[in-house]
């Protein structure tokens, strides 16, 4: 410990404590806590790796159903429209989700959020910092895997049957859509990791409302259910990120905004508790 | 400056922190010390901000934890050892934090040198030992240049050098004019450390005195007595104005000393047969004050941890 001897002998004034190289002001502004929080994303090594993996998910995804969807003879209708090989979004939705949840969830298991606390005592600016940071990660990451899991299932197609071009219509708010999907529900994972704090809480919640609920109200055969289904988060977001639409879908822009509104009430329930409870 | 006004916090039917009104001086060290449980750890995070009082205040250099502008300037705590997440270097940690108060690259080195992990900076933190969580927490806690210091526990997991620095450390972060608020459950670390000391219990306040006022009352005086009619002797020191405790065969006496035990013993015409003076130690004298209030202690009949509050009705029955 080079400091310690300097420091320990008799009589010396300690002086321990160097002032800090420059002037510092020290004032927490939310510009700060994004910079801190987009230092904490890359700074773990996992972060990119899900994000990388789910991109590469994507991808192969369209190079896949691409191949298998040369001849559209005997295929479901969802495989050959413009949304057909962005279906790798299953798959991502779950990682994606998966991070969001981890990202918050993360730092309560490990402790690192009372440190966080402890430097940003009034927390929100947390809260909205990671919001922020995450959401242009990921939806620059996913709307980019979309984009690319498109043209490479394109690539497969083309000389076998008739491709889509992203100016064709709606093709260009599917494939941008489907990004922001996935962002949304990586948004989701946040707030319900705010909300849980505990990863596997979270994520048993998490995929309850993206995977079970769906699925729960299938068995429902009233039009109550299949109504109801077309306004949780993954039926509205299905209203602006796929092709095929059933009688109970909503427009375009009403799943958008259902699918915003529902991440919107998970960060203010969020923002709630996190005020009220202690770290 | 630490102030504690009435400060109060419940969990559910547990009362963690009982009433508490102290003030922490600049200038010096002031020891925290209480057993486990005695609601150290919460008093504490209170004064960061972590936890919310359930009634009554603390202010951190006049104000509340939550408003302060410049926080890491104006409190640096270390309140758990593992408040880092394991996957992170020690650098790319502090950088975080840094950059919430636009801290920079050079304010880090510096304190990673202090702490002397300066070579093990971009190791990742799973890999430290208990001894490098702590350094990387004092770290993070002098990031800010602090005025005032918070640390929970800071001696724990230190191998003997480790204690020596902090110490020194320490004092020398009080002798700046910083506000050093420390807590412990080992009393002979505190003695050496500290010049001022706060005892709480069961989440009450017992001491708030200066060191040395503290180890002057801990040297406490007491005599060890037999005697051929036990009894009739403990009636007549207790008379003499002597605090009498009796086991069996044997008592202590306090307030007396051994000659005027004798001299009395003597007049009553009582047989004394052991006169022994004892002198309390500092940790005997700890444990005695704190021993009322310890939250867990072990049953002596079958061995089981019971906890006091559940055994007494006064106490945490809401």
């Amino acid at each position: 410990m080079s400091g310690t001897t300097r420091m320990s002998g008799p009589g010396t004034r300690p002086g321990p404590m160097p002032s800090p190289a420059g002037r510092v002001d020290g004032q927490v502004t939310l510009p700060r806590v994004v910079a801190s929080e987009w230092s904490k994303l890359w700074s773990l090594r996992s972060t990119p790796l899900v994000i990388l993996v789910a991109m590469l998910a994507m991808v192969a995804f369209g190079a896949i159903i691409g191949h298998n969807t040369r001849h559209p003879g005997g295929l479901d209708p969802e495989d050959v429209v413009a949304s057909g090989p962005l279906q790798g979004y299953y798959l991502g939705q779950l990682l994606v989700g998966s991070l969001g949840v981890l990202v918050v969830s993360g730092e309560y298991s490990s402790g690192m959020i009372r440190a966080t606390f402890a430097a940003v005592p009034r927390r929100l600016p947390v809260l909205v910092a990671k919001l922020l940071v995450f959401a242009v990660v990921v939806m620059i990451a996913m709307v980019a895997a979309a984009v690319a899991a498109f043209f490479v299932a394109q690539a497969f197609l083309s000389g076998y049957r008739p491709t889509y071009s992203l100016s064709d219509p709606d093709v260009l708010r599917v494939v941008v859509g489907t990004g922001v999907y996935l962002t949304l529900i990586g948004l989701l994972g946040g707030a319900i990791g705010w909300i849980v704090r505990s990863t596997p809480g979270a994520l048993v919640m998490l995929f309850g409302v993206i995977l079970v609920l769906p699925v729960l109200l299938l068995l429902f055969h009233g039009a109550w259910a299949q109504h109801a289904s077309a306004w949780l988060p993954t039926g509205a977001g299905a209203a602006f990120s796929t092709s095929l639409r059933t009688p109970d879908s909503l427009a375009p822009w009403t799943g958008l905004a259902v699918m915003v509104a529902w991440v919107v009430a998970a960060y203010g329930i969020a923002a709630v508790l996190l005020h009220r409870r202690d770290a | 400056m630490i102030e504690a006004r009435s400060l109060t916090k419940r969990y559910g039917a547990k009362l963690a922190v009982d009433d508490l009104t102290f003030s922490v001086r600049p200038g010096i060290v002031t020891g925290f010390l209480g057993p486990n449980g005695a609601g150290k750890s919460t008093t504490m995070r209170m004064m960061v901000g972590l936890d919310r009082p359930t009634s009554g205040s603390v202010r951190v250099n006049g104000r509340a934890p939550h408003a302060h502008a410049a926080p890491l300037h104006e409190v640096g705590a270390l309140l758990e050892a593992r408040a880092v997440h394991p996957g992170r270097s020690a650098r790319n940690h502090l950088r975080a934090l840094a950059l919430t108060s636009g801290i920079g690259r050079s304010r880090v080195d510096q304190v990673l040198q202090l702490v002397g992990l300066a070579d093990v900076a971009d190791k990742r933190v799973g890999s430290f030992s208990l001894g490098m969580g702590q350094r990387l927490g004092v770290a993070a806690a002098l990031l800010g240049d602090p005025a005032t210091l918070i640390l929970d526990e800071p001696i724990n997991g230190l191998d003997l050098d480790g204690i020596r620095w902090i110490r020194s450390l320490l004092k020398g972060l009080a002798a700046e004019g910083r506000t050093v608020f420390l807590s412990s459950h080992l009393m002979a670390e505190m003695a050496v450390t500290a010049d001022h000391v706060i005892v709480v219990g069961r989440g009450r306040l017992l001491r708030d005195q200066p060191m040395t006022e503290f180890i002057d009352d801990a040297r406490v005086e007491t005599v060890r007595v037999r005697a051929s009619a036990i009894g009739p002797l403990a009636r007549l020191l207790e008379g003499a104005g002597a605090a009498v405790e009796v086991d069996g065969e044997v008592m202590t006496v306090e307030g007396l000393s051994s000659d005027r035990i004798g001299t009395l013993a003597a007049g009553a015409q009582i047989v004394v047969l052991e006169l022994s003076p004892q002198s309390a130690s500092l940790e005997d004298a700890y444990l005695a004050l704190t021993r009322e209030s310890v939250d867990f202690r072990v049953d002596d009949h079958d061995g089981r941890v019971v906890r006091d509050a559940d055994l007494s009705d006064d106490e945490g029955a809401a």
